[in-house]
């Protein structure tokens, strides 16, 4: 249960392309029972849901803007604020809490100056925490977008990130 | 490639023929295992790097990539098929020698053959690993020796035999009757007959019913289903099918995956599309006039969707709140029409049980509860990873025959089974016979067969700690004593480890947490206070400890205690240095010393530090008289 996100979406006047939610949209008018997937392929398309976006999604299920919001806010997948380009989430499991996961987290906390689940001011970093992400066995890990890391040390991690960004530029 | 409908079980017999007889007796292959721990460990690179070396010596090979093989602690793994040679940790640079040495003049190398953690020999196959030996593969049998992407490869395993049978000799009742005399027990935790709950829903008239795959696996350190899943999806939609067969009037079934599992999600819209293809899931399935058909539903990340109701809801697209039961799902599920929830491991066990027979499944594991258990074995172990062994094994046999004993060789602590929801096991328990009864009696739970192995640096408080922050994180707050309850033994059980803890809180957890089972609406919140009323019950003194002296016996929290470099020990080496986000290991006259004002305690420069000169000192405090500590309950 997370904290009330009204006051995040609010302040929100993103530009989007309202085009491409539309069309992805058109498809699913009238099917309610569809609401969660409808959130989940918005989001796919846009990163987060701004407030526009869920208003749109209740004008489509003829549902109510807080029914919409009430059914995105129960479940962690949904953000309603921009997030980072590199989204970085630390696993914090049972396997990887009892070998260190707190430690890597903390160290990336304090290297990236931001707590979990927030996302650092020049929009580069997000720094996230996952229940569980299957990787046990190799435990503690971190993902880094899709693919899961093996690297430990919170200076060299965020420092690989960069590296790669800088290839790519 | 294109597929023909199968019109009758005939079909897939001349298809299984088809397949065996195309598939190329001379070139050789390969499996590299590429589940997601696998994956992590670089597989994709090493089927690349097989391909293209292959290519390059002008072998004709195929390169198999598979699910899970179990032991991912030493992935990727590859097996080449002509003698099972099975290699561990292959990086893509072993390619070439892979290819010129072991394919094509049969070579091994022993760098890469698995040594065993108790004899040191290195082992040649599968059948050597002392990981394997022990094990009984019933339901991972195709796990890492098929591509789950291809449904050829699973017919060929004797995939869909079960199905056919089953609508070609027998009656739905029939199926019934053999489920229910196979005694299966729930393989999500609970433990529920599951031919019981599929005769429930029988019935029950009603024009529409319902068939739900619960792979809504949200345990922290369990990854059974999401392997079974990834590695083998058709065993899962093979007993969907048989179910909806048996059950009656069920025509839709959904498989409810989680989000984290994007993979998990790809291969079972893949082998769904390939099934539709050959006519095994649609209108008519092999001419036995059964209409079914199966959807995946994805899971936005609430840890309560795994919880029937709540689960039931999120697919209904509403917040996934559980609800009161009665009236049980049976009765009154999806959409209000009669629905079976099913674990996947226990859907996997359907197709086995109709083939084989129920006296050949009773035949394994123990009388109350027969069959195998998939655990993922994670913690302080040597082998880590996903094991499925017969019913009635003892903690101790997977710990050492097939977890090769603790890390460092350490002394055993406890096992946590059952995730949050489940307890801890001590060492005087460690010779017993696990089954769902046995669990139960000692206060810890199957739960879905999370198995994390602790050993004497693991703090029992700190363990229960973390669970507790789990779900009361993940509890969805609609019954007062799940949302308030957990809360206040969380704060308790959080100063206790920053050692605030005061006299008289450990029978104030033990209160609340038998007022939370008692009175919470689901298994969620019943079952919450297990892992810290578990740890009270085995290491009460260690709890005393952090209470009365400001102790911890582990020596694990962090709060507790001071961090000091051994100036004689150190290399100067600075890793500490670089390791440390706080800034709080400083040069002083050529030694390292740690300011304890900026020190958070994090044990960063712990993990770091090559000759562990970096120490945690414990100072047992006397318990000062009116400070509010008391000597605790002696």
């Amino acid at each position: 249960m997370g904290e009330c996100g009204c006051k995040q979406t609010q302040d929100q006047s993103e530009v989007f392309d309202i085009d491409s939610v539309r069309i992805l949209l058109e498809g699913y008018r009238g099917k309610e029972e569809e609401l969660v997937h409808a959130l989940q392929d918005v989001q796919h398309t846009l990163g987060y849901l701004p407030k526009e976006a869920m208003e749109m999604i209740a004008d489509v299920f003829n549902l109510s803007f807080s029914h919409v919001y009430g059914v995105a806010s129960f479940y962690a997948h949904f953000y309603f604020v921009p997030r980072g380009k590199n989204i970085i989430k630390v696993c914090t499991g049972t396997a990887c809490h009892v070998r260190g996961a707190k430690t890597i987290l903390d160290g990336l906390a304090g290297e990236l100056g931001i707590e979990p689940g927030q996302t650092s001011s020049d929009m580069e970093f997000t720094l996230e925490t996952v229940s569980c992400v299957g990787c046990c066995a190799l435990a503690p890990v971190v993902v880094v977008g899709e693919e899961v890391s093996k690297e430990r040390t919170p200076k060299r991690l965020i420092s690989s990130i960069r590296e790669a960004e800088d290839g790519k530029e | 490639m294109a597929r023909n409908r199968l019109k009758n079980p005939n079909d897939l017999g001349l298809l299984r023929e088809d397949i065996l007889n195309k598939k190329a007796l001379d070139g050789h292959s390969v499996k590299v295992c590429c589940g997601t721990g696998c994956r992590a460990s670089g597989a994709e690179k090493v089927v690349s790097s097989l391909m293209s070396e292959a290519a390059r010596a002008g072998l004709d090979l195929e390169v198999r990539p598979t699910g899970c093989q179990g032991l991912c602690e030493k992935g990727p793994i590859v097996i080449a098929e002509a003698d099972q040679t099975f290699y561990n940790k292959v990086d893509a640079f072993d390619a070439p020698k892979i290819v010129d040495l072991t394919l094509k003049r049969g070579e091994k190398i022993d760098r890469l053959l698995v040594q065993d953690p108790i004899t040191g020999q290195r082992a040649n196959t599968e059948e050597e690993i002392s990981f394997y030996a022990k094990q009984e593969r019933v339901v991972l049998k195709n796990c890492g020796h098929i591509n789950p992407e291809s449904i050829e490869e699973y017919i060929v395993a004797g995939g869909y035999q079960a199905l056919a049978k089953a609508l070609s000799q027998m009656t739905p009742d029939e199926v019934l009757s053999e489920v229910k005399a196979a005694r299966l027990r729930g393989r999500g935790g609970a433990g529920f007959d599951a031919g019981v709950k599929w005769e429930g829903a029988k019935r029950v008239k009603s024009q529409i019913k319902y068939i739900i795959c619960n792979g809504d696996e949200g345990d922290p350190g369990a990854f059974m289903d999401r392997s079974l899943l990834e590695g083998d999806p058709h065993a899962v939609i093979e007993g969907m099918i048989i179910g909806a067969y048996a059950v009656g009037d069920c025509h839709n079934g959904y498989i409810y995956a989680r989000g984290e599992y994007p993979l998990a999600v790809k291969n079972l819209n893949i082998a769904i599309g390939q099934a539709r293809e050959l006519g095994l899931l649609g209108k008519d399935i092999l001419g036995s006039g059964l209409d079914f058909d199966i959807e995946v539903k994805k899971g936005a990340g609430a840890f309560i969707c795994g919880e029937s109701t709540a689960l039931m809801f999120s697919i209904e697209g509403k917040r996934g709140m559980p609800r009161p039961t009665p009236p049980r799902s049976v009765e009154k599920g999806l959409y209000g029409k009669p629905t079976v929830l099913n674990n996947v491991e226990t859907l996997a066990n359907i197709g086995p049980i109709i083939l084989k027979g129920a006296d050949w499944f009773k035949s394994i594991g123990t009388e109350g509860s027969p069959g195998t258990k998939i655990f993922a074995l994670t913690g302080r172990v040597k082998n880590t990873g996903l094991i499925e062994v017969p019913m009635g094994i003892t903690i101790r046999e997977i710990i050492y025959d097939i977890g090769g004993g603790i890390i460092d060789d350490k002394e055993f602590k406890a096992a946590q089974m059952g995730g949050p929801s489940g307890g801890c096991i001590p060492k005087e328990h460690l010779d017993l016979h696990i089954d769902f009864d046995s669990l139960g009696r000692v206060g810890a739970m199957m739960g879905s067969g999370g198995l994390v192995i602790m050993d004497e640096s693991d703090c029992m408080i700190e363990i229960a700690r973390y669970f507790l922050s789990f779900t009361q994180v993940e509890s969805c707050g609609k019954c007062p004593p799940c949302r308030i309850g957990t809360f206040e033994m969380l704060e308790i059980l959080t100063s206790i480890v920053e050692g605030k803890g005061r006299e008289g809180d450990i029978e104030r957890l033990e209160e609340i947490g038998v007022r939370i089972q008692q009175t919470a609406l689901c298994g969620l919140g019943k079952s919450a206070p297990n892992p810290v009323l578990s740890t009270i019950r085995y290491f009460r003194d260690e709890y005393e400890a952090h209470i009365s002296k400001d102790f911890c016996p582990a020596g694990a929290c962090a709060s507790l205690g001071h961090y000091r470099v051994i100036e004689e020990e150190c290399l100067m080496c600075n890793l500490c240095v670089e390791a440390c986000a706080f800034d709080a290991i400083i040069e002083k006259r050529g030694s390292l010393y740690i300011d304890e004002v900026y020190c958070e305690k994090c044990g960063a420069c712990i993990g770091v530090c090559p000759t562990s000169c970096i120490v945690r000192e414990f100072v047992e405090r006397p318990a000062l008289s009116g400070s509010g500590k008391g000597g605790g309950a002696k």
